[in-house]
């Protein structure tokens, strides 16, 4: 085949693929708190009533706190103001860690590699606390994820998982999240299955969580084997569910039912 | 140490009622709740709020299980002299907390 | 706003509710009547902001209003919450005074089950007032368990 023919179905079929993968996101794209009823969105909007702003509060005290055997506080390397819009980039790929990591990874991270600490539990109160305090510093900025170069596996990865049947109930993300969105199953609405309230105070724990724990709840709910926090999986998923989420404001910390 | 975080109006009129709003983190455990292994989990509620302004006791509440967890409670207080308004909490444990407000009073 | 009908005995209910589902609406007469001392409240000037329909019992905002002129000499002492099906019925209960200035009270109540949820206000005076209104629930607090 001549070289340019060659050419030319290469730039084809990646705008075919393109193409294909924008109509694969949800339209018109809407936020979580959107299938919520009124009182829940009432609440998500009260900045001082909203529960999970006390996680917040928690989180703003841990970031000042030195400690580990470096006796170093989040504040002492992180100037004022640094963390905005880092919360709206995560998942990414991070040189240091050598791998695509969420933005609990990254916490931790610092906290053994800087601070010195052991790392902190998964859904431990101080982990909550932190992370609902930065992704919080990026209020209202658009989901931007990068998902080139040692991303693009990862990405790829998210997105079998998504479309993957799973479970004894057999179903898949995008039987519920892109086929059935906002219509009603045991009384509550479908959402679109977007990442942008969490980490989110969730009325039926009656706490804080993660995206983790609610993605857990998920596969629970398909009658499926839950992945392990901080697994491979998890983290493919979260990466390509931020990217179905592109352009939608961050608006943790969340309330949901 | 519970903590918990008081709102109340930048500045308020002498002889107006005012809202002070209240949030506290707690699990309000209810005794009803069972871990993974089916035992049930031990009630903890945050049972007292109380608030003092102008030297005396403007308000209470004895709070049960039947309260939502992260309890909220917002209440009215008449707006007498600018100074401290401090709001205490504590619960059947004996853990308890508090936040000082200061209420700025114009003419 | 008469007690809502049931037979079965406040104790038992309270003390065994684990295990047992969703409970009948208890009887509130003995608990409106400690309150009043045997007096019968009257219904009126209590208001009740709640929503027609919770999402979720574990917390439903509310807002409790008694119209009082809040003087020295005509004030709300105190609002109490009553929830017949909860496993304590008696949720909370608020002491007020004059100098409160008004009778409002903002929270957020757990409820167990579809039911009434019912005020009773203590006025200066050895005055009584009563108001209820209806929540319909869908996930039960205290009750419907959950995993993960």
């Amino acid at each position: 085949m001549s070289f340019v023919l060659l050419r030319v179905l290469r730039v084809t079929s990646f705008v075919l693929l393109a193409t294909a993968a924008e109509a694969q996101r949800p339209s018109p794209l809407k936020g979580g708190v959107e299938f919520q009823g009124d009182d829940v969105k009432t609440l998500q909007a009260d900045e001082f009533a909203n529960p999970g702003m006390l996680w917040v509060s928690k989180g703003e005290a841990y970031w000042k706190q030195p400690k580990g055997e470096a006796r170093m506080a989040c504040g002492g390397c992180h100037a004022q103001g640094a963390m905005k819009g880092v919360g709206a980039r995560y998942p990414r790929h991070d040189e240091a860690i050598g791998r695509v990591v969420n933005l609990e990874t990254r916490i931790n991270a610092c906290v053994t590699t800087k601070q010195k600490a052991p790392a902190l539990a998964w859904e431990s109160d101080e982990l909550l606390s932190l992370t609902a305090y930065v992704a919080r510093q990026s209020r209202g900025m658009p989901i931007a994820v990068s998902i080139d170069g040692k991303a693009k596996p990862v990405f790829e990865a998210g997105q079998r998982l998504y479309y993957q049947r799973i479970g004894q109930l057999h179903l898949a993300c995008t039987n519920c999240h892109d086929a059935s969105w906002g219509r009603t199953i045991l009384a509550e609405k479908i959402s679109q299955g977007h990442p942008d309230g969490w980490p989110a105070y969730r009325l039926e724990w009656q706490a804080l969580g993660s995206l983790e724990r609610r993605l857990r709840a998920c596969f629970f709910g398909v009658r499926a084997e839950m992945p392990a926090y901080g697994s491979d999986d998890f983290t493919a998923l979260e990466l390509y569910l931020a990217w179905r989420a592109q352009g939608l404001p961050v608006s943790s910390p969340g309330i949901r039912r | 140490m519970l903590l918990g975080r008081v709102q109340i109006p930048q500045s308020v009129r002498r002889g107006e009622a005012f809202e002070v709003r209240v949030l506290v983190q707690h699990p309000m455990e209810t005794g009803f709740r069972r871990d993974m292994n089916g035992r049930a989990i031990p009630l903890n509620v945050l049972d007292h709020v109380s608030c003092k302004y102008g030297g005396r006791e403007v308000f209470s509440a004895k709070l049960g299980s039947g309260i939502a967890a992260n309890p909220y409670v917002a209440f009215y207080v008449t707006a007498d002299t600018s100074g401290p308004l401090i709001v205490e909490w504590s619960d059947d444990k004996g853990e308890k907390g508090s936040f000082t407000a200061t209420v700025s009073v114009a003419g | 706003m008469q007690a809502s009908a049931a037979a079965i005995a406040g104790g038992a209910l309270g003390a065994n509710a684990q295990g047992l589902g969703l409970a009948a609406p208890q009887d509130l007469t003995p608990y409106i009547r400690e309150i009043t001392g045997g007096r019968k409240p009257e219904e009126r000037d209590v208001e009740i902001d709640i929503p027609q329909i919770a999402e979720n019992g574990n917390s439903i905002p509310a807002k409790f209003r008694v119209k009082s002129p809040m003087t020295a000499e005509d004030h709300v002492t105190a609002i109490h919450i009553l929830c017949e099906r909860n496993p304590r019925v008696q949720a909370a209960t608020f002491h007020l005074g004059p100098q409160s200035g008004r009778a409002e009270i903002s929270t957020r109540i757990r409820l167990a089950g579809t039911q009434n949820v019912t005020v009773v206000a203590v006025l200066s005076g050895n005055r009584y007032l009563i108001g209820a209104t209806p929540v319909l629930v869908t996930a039960a607090a205290c009750l419907d368990e959950t995993a993960g």
